[in-house]
């Protein structure tokens, strides 16, 4: 395997002022209809996937984000892209409102946004040749046709890595690695300048994994592409995202530069998450503090007052459960240059033996529970749909190094 | 880990899904079987006037009521019509009501169930309450009141047949497409711009379809049988020397003591008709079952 190519960082440092994002969201909301009845359909309440997500793509870089299943990253993407129309708020996508695009406007704005799927085998078409899906963007926004098509189609089957005779072969005949970049190969079909992937690489295992998060890279500096990764597994988004959004039931919890995120995570929730990352480091793994979440995420249809996560927060508990928690939505706010979290109390763990105690406490607390409580949840649970182990996890700590040379 | 892709020579052939799915009915046995015994048929229709030995309509009635012989194979009915020469000529009768009737109700049908389905909303609601209703009467009395409507005749009993199978159609297609509408690669097409009837008719349908061919050659079986059946009820063409199965085997039930054979012969045809539809339906399910893809 080739040594990974760093992803270009071309972001800002933190702190600057914004220059003009790409991609910006003021609030944006979706919120799904809960409707009784079969006739007459009557609405008892709705599911607030995302509820006020205010974030902003810088072009050129690579906005992570995470969160667990269900906490609504994917609806983002999906209401961003305008594949989900949003109940609320914002979209501007380079200076222009495009929440309420319709006809014509929004095809056009379809050549400059594009998708990655998930699932590589439920994203092509089983019926149409990789040619003839490849050459469709091209037709739909009059870019080429005939024999200009198809040699664009083979030139972007090169691009992304697949034989060039492939474009009369069917899905079915690629493997899911093959796939994936097959789907790849659509979205850049027609030039795009921001690509919303979405979970581009859960589905595949994970040496495709690092081939795939390597193409995407590559991409991004060949095209100058501005990419919003999803994914649930905090090791991938590290390794792609200049900034990483961590979203909790359907808001943003913390948004920092993504080094920062893993060496200081403010948001009890992102330290958390952090500290169920495996660490490819025998020695270092062994002294590994794990904090384990109890419980559910709450249900977004119905969620809890004040800061979201005070049902299952560490460090609330620590404190000895204040009522600010459960009374008053906490804002995000700019604690660090660069660095937002949405918690009260995040002082408390910025740094120093104050965290360092409150850490300690919290880990052996939880792992008391661990023991003696049945219902208690695993770190892994934390990403319930991911693969054992992380992205690195599962590889000898050799190959972990060559990687990062 | 090398390139992903292996390497794969110039000049390929590459094999669609519906040569797949072709493939594999070739090796499925129903599928085999019932497709002999649909060509047996076809055939039989296409080339009746060479295989016929006698004009299906011309009694002879000196020759009247004859058991099975070497001159009149299956015997002779009570007007002294030739037997098999009616069968032969029959299946014409049967085949045509059936084709016609599923082609009227796959056509209409998949209109409607393909609206209800990329459409939804109200449009939805209308067609599909308007199923509900058609689905709500048995279909035989559906059949029968329709051809006592419209009158007696083939086409008319095909219409018939093919209004009691459009509610089924509707239902499939809209199923699949409502299925279909939140699959990764339609929702992939909506973000590359694709919209309106190439989303439907490029990336829905032909992945719908499936579904509706196997119900379509399932519904030619029944049709064999609804068509046989009015012409039992003695609903079948107006003029009672055309051979129907249906009407042939109702001309002669009374007789069944005396002449076994008269009722024996159409009622095979009748059975191994609609089995070989069946066995084709049933291999086509196999053969294009998304389950066993991938």
């Amino acid at each position: 395997m080739t040594a990974v190519t760093e992803p270009t960082r071309a972001a800002p440092p933190p702190g600057t002022s914004p220059d003009a994002p790409l991609l910006r969201t003021e609030n944006l909301q979706v919120h799904f209809p809960l409707t009784e009845g079969i006739l007459i359909e009557r609405r008892v309440g709705e599911v607030r996937a995302v509820d006020g997500v205010s974030l902003e793509v810088r072009r050129g870089e690579t906005l992570g984000l995470v969160g667990e299943s269900g906490c609504g990253k994917s609806t983002f993407a999906r209401s961003v892209i305008r594949l989900v129309d949003p109940t609320g708020g914002r979209i501007i996508f380079d200076g222009e409102d495009i929440t309420d695009l319709r006809g014509d406007g929004l095809r056009r704005m379809r050549r400059r946004i594009q998708m990655i799927f998930q699932d590589p085998y439920a994203s092509l078409n089983p019926r149409m040749t990789i040619g003839s899906m490849l050459t469709e963007p091209l037709r739909v926004h009059s870019l080429a046709r005939g024999e200009q098509a198809a040699r664009r189609a083979r030139e972007l089957l090169e691009i992304v890595g697949l034989p060039r005779n492939a474009i009369n072969r069917y899905p079915h005949e690629f493997s899911g690695g093959q796939r994936q970049r097959a789907g790849i190969a659509r979205a850049l079909a027609v030039q795009p300048e921001f690509i919303a992937a979405d979970e581009a690489v859960s589905a595949l295992d994970v040496s495709i994994q690092a081939q795939i998060v390597n193409l995407l890279a590559e991409l991004q500096s060949e095209f100058n592409l501005t990419y919003l990764f999803i994914a649930h597994d905090l090791s991938v988004v590290r390794h792609i995202s200049d900034r990483i959004a961590v979203m909790y039931l359907g808001e943003v919890v913390e948004l920092s530069p993504s080094r920062e995120l893993y060496d200081r995570p403010l948001h009890p929730y992102t330290s958390a998450l952090v500290s169920a990352v495996p660490i490819p480091d025998p020695k270092v793994e062994r002294e590994r503090k794990r904090m384990i979440l109890r419980g559910d995420v709450p249900s977004p249809a119905n969620p809890p007052s004040g800061c979201r996560f005070h049902t299952r927060c560490w460090l609330r508990r620590e404190l000895g459960d204040p009522e600010r928690c459960v009374a008053e939505a906490p804002p995000l706010r700019e604690l660090l240059p660069g660095h937002h979290v949405s918690c009260h109390f995040a002082e408390e763990i910025m740094g120093g033996e104050r965290r360092d105690q409150l850490i300690t406490a919290a880990a052996a607390r939880s792992h008391a529970v661990d023991v003696s409580e049945d219902e208690a949840v695993a770190p892994t649970d934390l990403r319930p749909h991911e693969d054992a182990g992380g992205f690195y996890g599962d590889d000898p700590p050799g190959s972990h190094d060559e990687r990062h040379a | 880990m090398t390139a992903a892709a292996p390497a794969i020579e110039q000049e390929e052939r590459s094999v669609g899904l519906w040569g797949d799915a072709f493939r594999r009915m070739r090796s499925t046995p129903s599928a085999i079987i019932g497709g002999f015994i649909v060509a047996f048929f076809v055939l039989m229709a296409i080339f009746a006037p060479f295989i016929a030995p006698f004009d299906p309509t011309r009694g002879d009635l000196g020759a009247s009521y004859l058991p099975p012989g070497p001159e009149h194979w299956f015997g002779t009915n009570i007007q002294g019509q030739d037997v098999f020469s009616r069968i032969v000529f029959g299946s014409r009768i049967t085949l045509g009501i059936a084709v016609m009737s599923v082609t009227i109700g796959v056509t209409i049908g998949s209109i409607m169930g393909a609206l209800a389905g990329f459409f939804r909303g109200w449009i939805d609601a209308t067609i599909m309450r308007i199923v509900d209703i058609m689905l709500s009467i048995p279909g035989l009395l559906l059949a029968i009141a329709v051809v006592s409507w419209l009158g007696r005749g083939v086409v008319q009993i095909a219409i018939a047949i093919a209004i009691v199978n459009i509610p089924i159609f509707a239902r499939i297609l809209r199923g699949s497409l409502l299925a279909l509408r939140d699959a990764d690669y339609v929702i992939a097409a909506k973000s590359v711009g694709v919209s309106g009837p190439t989303l439907l008719l490029r990336h829905m349908l032909p992945n719908a379809i499936g579904p509706l061919i196997v119900q379509a050659t399932l519904a030619l079986a029944t049709a064999v049988v609804d068509a046989a059946a009015l012409g039992f009820l003695g609903l079948g063409p107006p003029d009672p020397r055309t051979p129907e199965w249906g009407t042939m085997l109702s001309d002669t039930y009374r007789y069944l003591t005396d002449a076994v054979h008269l009722a024996f012969f159409p009622g095979i045809a009748i059975v191994l008709a609609v089995l070989g539809f069946n066995l084709l339906g049933d291999g086509m399910r196999e053969a294009l079952d998304p389950k066993l893809r991938r």
